[in-house]
């Protein structure tokens, strides 16, 4: 392929407006995949003389993230999403309705170039399943009908601004507010607030909410503002002046990727205003002069919505040069597009790829706080965490330490979704009991939940009393229900297809580790396991949650561990009764041979043999 | 140096310097911590994790964990080199690693490390991935189906070489090493034998063509000694180099 002059004059325009910085890579190639539908290798080698970055490096961000292709893709590129909770809308059997529909196959682009398909993880739209993508943009509540009209704008050549907006537009579907939910924060309150007040006690009121990080790790907000503030030891001399010495940086962290989390998508679809709110008094607390949103790819529905709050805030004086009027207070907020990779939520990985490169996780110490993005203290919060950091410096840290529990300070916002009544996003101080929420959700004849997603734990019915909190059940947001009808290994070998097409690759444990869990799983659920199985697949779980460098590795193996300890009978039930199975299949192996011989008789099968 | 900064490794103590990690500290004082991604004269990488020792009770890699007053290390313990030898299987299955047909072997780290962790069969399905073979450049050979992506070579042709001839790219399983050219083949490179990218390879995955068989089985590096000797033969000086 070669490009076109006109194309080169493009792809010059799109270099020159991201200011020619390699930290912008990615963004551009979010760009010439739109533009191309795929990455050319023309154009990977002009963009490396472009950016003065080398070509390897190039190909290694395209082939890391994977909303970004080296092969074309078709002009309509439809993804569905393989979350467990979509699979068990039907969104396998959808796929294939939808494939021969269209005359493509998956992970194939049709010869004509119009359509492509591939399955991808989370969409973030689980409480509006089976739900996928076009072109990016989400598909919320798919049927037969649906991908009948779908099909039909395919076929037509209908350009997708003209497709009827009903078929894009999600829901909020927020079923309780609680807390944080039922007191918004009117656009510019809490910064004049504690502009009045002095920010240097709005700290100290985050420190007396006993905030702790929303996305399920929980360290203390107010220290790790304060450690930014702080700054690196080596440069801390002398304490004074320190704050003001070095560039610092807020980020948002907006990649809610893990499967069954949506609530920062309607955070950021209806506030905004609050998140950003947040990040404002952050940076004024930390002294950082540039914020980052990283929101995820699946979230492009909200970008331009989300400029828009920005553009707003920009002329309201709430974020730019002197906010509010205040000598010196200067910030204002970009948005970073990811592409593809939940291990970009690790927040050392998601300024990896803020800094356009692979999102492989850092070595640490040291921590971002101190070294983060361009080696600049950062502060990385959730959105969540941003929302309440707001609200608190508006009411008060009293406010929010007189909700939920002793070392659980607040609420939390929960996603759910799977077997119940009514998905959605409800809203708890910490404590609640996980039978109230089933209760409250409308679910019935429940087997389990699993909290926290893939990474978080797997709880049964005798464990329904358990409380939400650090202390107990701590969780990212993510409340994925399944019923007695449901098949566990099959939930867990969802988990593990997850969890393998998601490593990084860095660390071997975990690279090579997940693939193997992943086939263990696929072994057992084909009926292939024996007792020796069950024990190798126990000891392999533990070894990645020991040996990997950071938490996608180490909670990779959780729900397989979870459930293992929990319904070992489950897992016997499917073992053949031999101690040995082996890890192929023998006549499988003969596949190749046949088809080459056109035979498929009797004498052209090999029975397994096991001992 | 300060007399203060010591650790104890598997109970003896150890002087550390300032700036140091675990394994400075460790190859200094003549103990070794097998490891593969981690040479002393490149910054540390910590993805191999073969180094992974016991921290306060916390697992962590010593080439890139710095040292501090009063930890208390475990190396060498049972449990330790069996989490060592399961990655080393892991390093094995994950590739095509045939040790009787290769030309690296007994001067090959990974079969090193393999031995001296008493690593014994591969325990694991084998993955049989299919990769590519480039044998384009005429005095080099890159056989990625040993390449263990420990990423020396990348380091080395960026830091010293200052050429940038290897990369990484892919994600998961799925990661593989990739030639810095528009055809992607080492031919259309600048790579010599000469640099450092072409000798560090721990593994036989970029191999110098016409020496593979100088010297024979039984007189080589690792028929000399074990991993560990010879780590401690040479690394505790080219720390030093590095350190001035």
């Amino acid at each position: 392929m070669t490009i076109s002059d006109a194309d080169q004059a493009w792809l010059s325009a799109v270099v020159a407006n991201h200011g020619r910085h390699a930290t912008r890579l990615l963004q551009i190639l979010r760009d010439v995949q739109d533009h191309f539908r795929h990455i050319p290798r023309p154009v990977m080698q002009l963009l490396a003389e472009q950016l003065g970055v080398p070509l390897a490096q190039v190909q290694g961000v395209t082939e890391f993230y994977s909303f970004l292709s080296t092969q074309p893709q078709g002009r309509y590129h439809l993804q569905l999403s393989d979350s467990i909770s979509d699979h068990m809308l039907g969104s396998r059997a959808l796929g294939t309705y939808l494939c021969d529909k269209l005359g493509v196959a998956d992970g194939e682009t049709r010869a004509d170039g119009r359509v492509s398909f591939a399955y991808t993880s989370c969409s973030g739209l689980c409480d509006q399943g089976p739900a996928g993508l076009v072109n990016g943009w989400w598909l919320p509540k798919l049927d037969r009908s649906r991908i009948d009209r779908i099909s039909a704008l395919v076929e037509a050549d209908v350009p997708l601004s003209q497709w009827p907006q009903d078929l894009f537009s999600a829901r909020d579907n927020v079923r309780r507010p609680g807390l944080l939910l039922s007191n918004p924060v009117a656009s510019g309150s809490a910064l004049k607030w504690s502009l009045m007040r002095g920010l240097a006690s709005t700290l100290d009121e985050v420190d007396k909410s006993g905030l702790r990080g929303r996305g399920g790790a929980g360290f203390q907000t107010s220290w790790k503002w304060r450690f930014c503030f702080e700054g690196p030891e080596e440069t801390a001399v002398c304490p004074v002046e320190k704050g003001e010495r070095m560039e610092r940086y807020v980020v948002c962290n907006a990649d809610e990727g893990e499967p069954g989390t949506f609530k920062d998508r309607v955070l950021l679809n209806s506030h905004a205003h609050q998140v950003f709110e947040g990040m404002t008094l952050c940076a004024g607390i930390v002294g950082a002069k540039q914020g980052f949103l990283y929101l995820r790819g699946e979230y492009l529905a909200l970008r331009a919505k989300l400029e828009a709050v920005l553009a707003e805030r920009r002329r309201l004086n709430l974020l730019g040069v002197g906010i509010l009027g205040r000598e010196g207070f200067d910030f204002d907020i970009e948005i970073h597009m990811g592409a593809g990779a939940y291990i970009c939520g690790e927040e050392s990985a998601l300024i990896e790829s803020l800094e356009g490169k692979r999102g492989t996780p850092r070595n640490r110490p040291p921590y971002p706080v101190t070294h983060g993005y361009l080696g600049r203290p950062t502060v990385v919060n959730n959105v969540e965490t941003f929302v309440a950091a707001a609200a608190i410096a508006l009411k008060g840290g009293v406010w929010f330490a007189s909700h939920g529990t002793e070392k659980s300070k607040g609420s939390k916002i929960l996603s759910i979704c799977g077997d119940c009544a009514r998905p959605g996003i409800y809203e708890y101080d910490f404590g609640v009991s996980i039978a109230q929420i089933l209760k409250d959700c409308g679910a019935a004849n429940t087997f389990g939940v699993q909290v926290g997603g893939p990474s978080g734990v797997f709880i049964g019915e005798q464990e329904f009393e358990r409380r939400l909190g650090f202390e107990d059940l701590a969780t990212g947001g993510s409340f994925m229900i399944f019923d007695k009808t449901r098949d566990v290994l099959e939930i867990v070998r969802n988990f593990t297809h997850f969890f393998a097409h998601e490593s990084c690759g860095f660390c071997t444990p975990c690279r090579v580790g997940t693939s193997l869990l992943r086939n263990a799983m696929d072994k057992l659920c084909a009926g292939h396991g024996a007792a020796g199985d069950l024990v190798e697949i126990g000891n392999l779980g533990q070894f990645v949650r020991a040996a990997s460098h950071c938490g996608l590795g180490q909670t990779a193996a959780n729900p397989l561990l979870a459930t293992l300890e929990r319904f070992p009978e489950l897992y016997q039930s499917r073992l053949k009764s031999i101690s040995f199975e082996p890890g192929f299949d023998l006549d499988g192996e003969l596949s190749t041979a046949r088809r080459m011989t056109g035979r498929d008789d009797a004498h052209a099968h090999l029975e397994q043999e096991s001992v | 140096m300060n007399i203060r900064n010591t650790i104890t490794i598997d109970g003896t103590p150890v002087p550390f310097q300032d700036g140091d990690t675990i394994m400075d500290a460790a190859t200094r004082a003549g103990i070794y911590i097998p490891h593969l991604c981690h040479n002393p004269e490149f910054k540390p990488h910590g993805s191999c994790k073969l180094c992974t020792v016991n921290v306060n009770g916390r697992n962590c890699s010593a080439c890139t964990f710095p040292a501090a007053d009063g930890q208390q290390v475990l190396n060498s313990t049972e449990e330790l080199n069996a989490t060592r030898r399961t990655i080393t299987q892991m390093l094995f299955v994950e590739g095509n690693h045939f040790c009787p047909s290769c030309e690296k072997s007994g001067n090959c780290q990974l079969q090193g490390v393999a031995y001296f962790l008493n690593m014994l069969d591969p325990h694991f399905p084998l993955f049989y991935p299919e990769r590519e073979t480039d044998s384009s450049h005429p005095d080099i050979l890159l056989d990625r189906d040993r390449c263990i992506l420990c990423e020396l070579c990348v380091r080395a042709s960026r830091e010293i070489d200052g050429k940038n001839v290897f990369g990484l790219s892919g994600r998961g399983i799925h990661t593989h090493l990739v030639v810095n050219a528009d055809s992607g083949l080492l031919k259309d490179t600048d790579l010599t034998p000469a640099d450092k990218a072409a000798q560090v390879c721990p593994v036989g995955a970029i191999i110098v063509k016409r020496h593979g068989f100088e010297s024979p089985i039984g007189a080589r590096q690792f028929d000399q000694q074990n991993v560990s000797e010879w780590s401690l033969s040479w690394e505790p000086a080219a720390m030093g180099d590095e350190h001035g």
